[in-house]
């Protein structure tokens, strides 16, 4: 564990970070054509840049099931927004649902994938990604829990480290939980890494990391994930 | 059924009878004096204070939106105009800046709690100024739990069980049950005095559209309380919204009142 910036970008050991582009084409490669797939707010959002030409159906909690890119100042359509409250597009054959409706497929298990941004993971699958204080501020949970614990598998992207530098994969969380033994693969800029059985089973590393300096910024046991 | 069939001709003599000035007044929202009677139900009101009749204090009070799209505004100023105090307001966001409607009435202090999934916008100001100091409670509810709840309601489903923050702190002191070696929450019901529903389109039934994604929390709300209000930008003629084209049916709605207000603002990214 370190708590220099440069190390935390992977510069002193000679690698380079995946950046969040590259993360998001990384996860974005994984997802079949036929998913109807969740992207939280945030990193996840970056993901639908990356399946042109595959038909990939999103989801959005706020009851649109076929949403397309953000809009261009020229196509404006005010009455349509993301679950960040962006102002975004339909594709052809997208359809709208309302709120209950919406939850019903997530917590039905309709929803194939869902994408979130996390604080920590850990080495079981337990996430924290709501909030980072119960007592300090004002809290909001938004649809995290009900897309953590209904679509058929949650994936985290997420940089490895804290902005100061400690690892955010742990053995177990420290902050509030977002929902329980819940998280399947985790991309970060440093690797892709499944939750296993038994643990963290790294299935990918940035070029030029070495499974030992990976382990040095992480907080729990890694193996390699069998072939 | 006598009633039905009296209602149906009824509405024939009063259809047939419409000039094209008095229906051309409907189409703005103003019931014509005189023809009122003739027409069996007809939940349009003339105006917002109309809307607002009869709400009492110690309400609950249901809101739709999703952020600024889909909100009726124009109603929850009328309910700062009309001056209902201790309420509880159930809807998911609590707004942002300082002069939007649902901020100046937390901002009036009438508003004893508020149930919501995201209270924490950008610039949700007042409500952190009033939650902190103690004089704004929040019950924060997963936003899926929240419209489920709301939703059950509606179809007189008294409590569910959702796995939904089972483990979490917000689901300390909930009842816990095991379905199929899975854990659930009980969580009950949120019924309500009052909801406020902004639409797209309304006819004298109180039947219903949503534009887009300003549907949200709308229909469902639309049939969870005693008294549902709509503000509606479009009053349209008995017949207009095709049968299988309407998203509420107006047997869940209680008033109209014709708010043609336009766009809500533009909240458009151009990059990510």
């Amino acid at each position: 564990m370190t708590t220099t910036a440069s190390r935390a970008t992977g510069a002193a050991e000679g690698f380079k970070p995946w950046t969040r582009p590259e993360m998001a084409a990384r996860l974005a490669k994984d997802i079949p054509e036929g998913w109807c797939v969740n992207l939280g707010i945030g990193i996840p959002l970056l993901v639908s840049n990356f399946v042109k030409g595959r038909e990939v159906i999103f989801h959005s909690e706020n009851g649109i099931v076929g949403m397309g890119g953000l809009q261009k100042p020229e196509e404006l359509e005010p009455w349509l927004v993301n679950a960040g409250k962006q102002n975004v597009n339909l594709v052809t054959g997208a359809s709208i649902v309302h709120h209950a409706d919406s939850f019903a497929m997530i917590r039905g298990g309709h929803i194939d994938l869902c994408v979130l941004g996390a604080f920590e993971v850990a080495e079981n699958g337990d996430f924290a990604n709501w909030t980072t204080s119960l007592t300090d501020g004002v809290p909001a949970v938004g649809g995290a829990m009900d897309l953590a614990v209904g679509a058929k598998r949650l994936w985290v992207i997420m940089d490895h480290t804290s902005k100061d530098g400690r690892p955010k994969l742990l053995e177990r969380c420290a902050l509030p939980l977002t929902a329980l033994k819940a998280v399947s693969r985790v991309y970060t800029n440093f690797a892709v890494i499944d939750v296993g059985p038994q643990g963290f089973e790294v299935i990918d590393m940035a070029p030029g990391l070495s499974m030992e300096a990976l382990e040095a910024q992480t907080g729990a046991k890694l193996k390699r994930k069998a072939a | 059924m006598v009633v039905g069939k009296a209602a149906i001709r009824c509405f024939g003599v009063a259809e047939a009878s419409i000039s094209d000035s008095i229906a051309a007044a409907r189409v703005q929202g103003h019931p014509v004096q005189g023809r009122k009677q003739e027409i069996m139900i007809d939940k349009r009101v003339t105006s917002i204070a109309d809307a607002m009749k009869g709400i009492k204090d110690g309400s609950t009070v249901l809101f739709g939106g999703f952020g600024a799209v889909g909100h009726p505004g124009q109603l929850i100023d009328g309910l700062i105009e009309h001056g209902a105090k201790d309420l509880t307001l159930v809807g998911n966001n609590a707004g942002s800046g300082r002069v939007e409607p649902l901020v100046r009435l937390l901002a009036t202090g009438r508003v004893r709690k508020i149930i919501c999934s995201f209270p924490r916008s950008a610039g949700s100001v007042v409500f952190d100024e009033m939650h902190k100091s103690g004089k704004l409670e929040l019950e924060l509810v997963p936003q899926g739990t929240l419209a489920e709840r709301i939703r059950a309601a509606g179809a007189g489903v008294p409590a569910f069980y959702t796995p939904t923050a089972y483990g979490t702190a917000l689901g300390e002191g909930k009842e816990v049950r095991e379905f199929n070696g899975r854990m659930y929450l009980l969580e009950h019901a949120i019924r309500a005095d009052v909801a406020l529903v902004e639409a797209w389109q309304a006819d004298r039934w109180g039947n219903l559209t949503y534009k887009l994604s300003g549907r949200n929390f709308n229909p469902i709300m639309a049939t969870a309380a005693e008294l549902t209000i709509v503000q509606a930008q479009h009053i349209v003629e008995l017949g207009a919204l095709g049968p299988e084209h309407i998203h509420t049916p107006g047997v869940y709605v209680n008033r109209v009142v014709h708010v043609p207000y336009g766009d809500p603002a533009p909240a458009l990214v151009t990059t990510a």
